[in-house]
């Protein structure tokens, strides 16, 4: 890839991220948090290019485990955020009872 | 070796269904940014995710399939079993753990890459140009601080290791071992064909470093560093992404390192520190002569008592803090709060930011229950409210909502945005015991006249609150 290219994708990523969170309320820090955790899950696939690649046994012995590792963050991360997103919810009717 | 597809068409595949990738990924976090599209984000991005990993099993010249089924079958089923099972209370240290995993195989794409220019043939050029090595051994830096950092983390949380480890020239070590890794980095770098024991030696530095650094930092710390490490892990993924010339990686990973650094600096914000100062120093050291200046008594209250006060207030604002995830009161007290409301008592929910041990930990706990999100009111919008409500019950919370910060400029949480529950006509305390916090300051809102003080187990307390403002009648 060309290197500047690669800084052009660097610095406006940069700036998606820095967007997508400044506004984000307090409440939803940890689901936020913990559904970046699970994007950058993504480096599972990096993982298995690296053990797909590999030749020699230690590579294989680590490319194995940086597969293990990635894909427990990108399922571990993706199941625990779901689960803490499916408990919000407005309270509707009880709203205007308590209001 | 060849792959599933003749090597160009499968080439421009990935490429753009890693475009697809990233598109997915944004979007599914900026949905996240919202508490009524929040569900549909993670789906979005979870999609994304699927994508590019089936995609990626078409990468040309790629073999060793059995083998990475197997790791996905383990890493992915492990993670299913745990995410399902986990408590909310628990939830800090196993998205500690799962952010600790990314960093690890972060380091992992390194090592390979690193064991690889090692083990190559001197006499037949470099295997990586610098800048591409560069990158390599910072990601692989990055990656194992964040790695073994998020364990001792995960350990600390988990009740898995007690006690904060500190020892005196503790920061000199730290420093020296950093140095020593980047030196060691730098030559690694440097030679283009770096023997097997530098590369070892590089990843055991950079493994210790995540462990000493994080060992000394105490429990109301951890949201801040919970956050770190996950920016860290984001950059590290970043960077192994250059290496391998992954756009996805890249972009998911650049996103989630300025997002995570942003986050960490609100959490750091809130607690008026600087993250250098959470990371480096010894908080609670020095802080004994606060005690000083205390007047009055701590006044105990019966619960009976406590819940008939309740009961006929107008408006009460509950407080939570890291006693109500350790007590796992969260049902009670919304079973608590749901008579109240019953009865026409106001009730709102006063959540600081880094209340409990990670960010937004209350408002996870409090979702759990069942408390509508609309009830729950950060610092800046309720603080105003407190002079209007008739208590403020404060559950497990302690240094969130201590005077001092307002008042005591010698104070070492001096200046800490807090809520000001001592402005409320009647200030109910449920604590365990009579200690001082986590920066072990006494709190001089429990010896104020208006505050009374219920001690007891958070949830056995809750339950005592129900049973009299049911009695109350």
């Amino acid at each position: 890839m060309e290197g500047v290219i690669a800084l052009y994708i660097v610095m406006l990523a940069a700036f998606t991220g820095y967007e997508i969170i400044a506004r984000v309320p307090v409440i939803l820090h940890t689901p936020l948090m913990s559904g970046s955790n699970f994007v950058h899950g993504i480096v599972l696939v990096g993982a298995m290019v690296a053990l797909g690649r590999a030749d020699t046994v230690p590579e294989q012995v680590i490319g194995f485990v940086g597969v293990v590792l990635g894909a427990g963050n990108a399922v571990g991360g993706y199941v625990v955020t779901e689960r803490m997103l499916q408990m919000f919810k407005a309270s509707g009717q009880k709203k205007k009872e308590s209001a | 070796m060849s792959g599933l597809l003749p090597e160009n068409v499968a080439t421009l595949a990935i490429d753009f269904s890693y475009l697809l990738v990233a598109f997915l990924f944004i979007m599914g976090l900026k949905a996240m940014s919202s508490p009524v599209t929040a569900r549909r984000g993670i789906v979005v991005a979870g999609f994304g995710m699927l994508i590019g990993t089936l995609m990626s099993f078409l990468y040309p010249g790629m073999g060793n399939f059995p083998l990475m089924l197997a790791a996905i079958a383990i890493g992915g089923g492990l993670a299913w079993w745990s995410g399902r099972i986990v408590a909310m209370t628990d939830m800090p240290q196993m998205i500690a753990l799962y952010n600790g995993m990314g960093g690890g195989a972060a380091a992992a794409i390194a090592a390979v890459e690193l064991l690889r220019m090692a083990a190559a043939d001197p006499a037949a050029g470099a295997h990586h140009g610098p800048v591409v090595t560069t990158l390599a051994a910072a990601g692989a830096f990055i990656g194992s601080v964040s790695f073994s950092g998020s364990l001792i983390a995960f350990g600390k949380l988990q009740g898995l290791i007690k006690r904060s480890l500190r020892f005196k020239g503790q920061q000199t070590a730290n420093l020296l071992i950093t140095a020593a890794t980047v030196a060691l980095g730098a030559a690694i770098v440097v030679s283009g064909h770096p023997s097997m024991q530098m590369v070892v030696g590089f990843f055991a530095l950079a493994l210790l470093l995540g462990v000493t650094m994080t060992l000394p930092i105490g429990g109301a710390d951890m949201p801040v560093v919970i956050s770190l490490y996950n920016a860290f892990t984001g950059l590290a993924v970043a960077f192994e992404g250059f290496v391998l010339e992954n756009a996805a990686m890249i972009i998911a990973g650049i996103v989630v390192g300025s997002a995570g650094t942003l986050l960490t600096q609100l959490m750091a914000k809130a607690m008026n520190r600087s993250l250098a100062n959470v990371l480096f120093s010894n908080f609670g050291e020095g802080a004994a002569a606060a005690t000083e200046g205390v007047s009055g008594s701590l006044k105990p209250i019966e619960p009976s008592d406590a819940g008939v006060m309740m009961a006929f207030a107008q408006k009460v604002i509950v407080i939570p803090g890291y006693g109500m995830a350790v007590a796992q009161a969260q049902h009670k007290v919304w079973e608590l709060c749901q008579l109240l409301i019953d009865r026409g008592v106001m009730v709102r929910f006063a959540i600081h930011p880094v209340a409990g041990r990670m960010p937004g930990h209350m408002n996870v706990l409090l979702a759990e229950a069942g408390v509508p999100y609309d009830l729950i009111a950060d610092l800046d919008e309720i603080n105003a409210e407190f002079d209007t409500a008739d208590v403020a019950l404060v559950i497990g919370a302690n240094d969130v909502v201590n005077p001092v910060a307002r008042t005591d400029k010698s104070s070492p949480i001096y200046g800490m945005p807090i809520l000001n529950a001592d402005k409320a006509k009647n200030v109910l305390v449920i604590k365990r015991g009579q200690g001082a916090g986590f920066s072990g300051i006494e709190n001089h809102l429990f010896y104020l006249d208006n505050t009374r003080m219920v001690y007891g187990d958070a949830q056995k307390v809750a339950a005592e609150l129900i049973h009299a403002v049911k009695a109350a009648g």
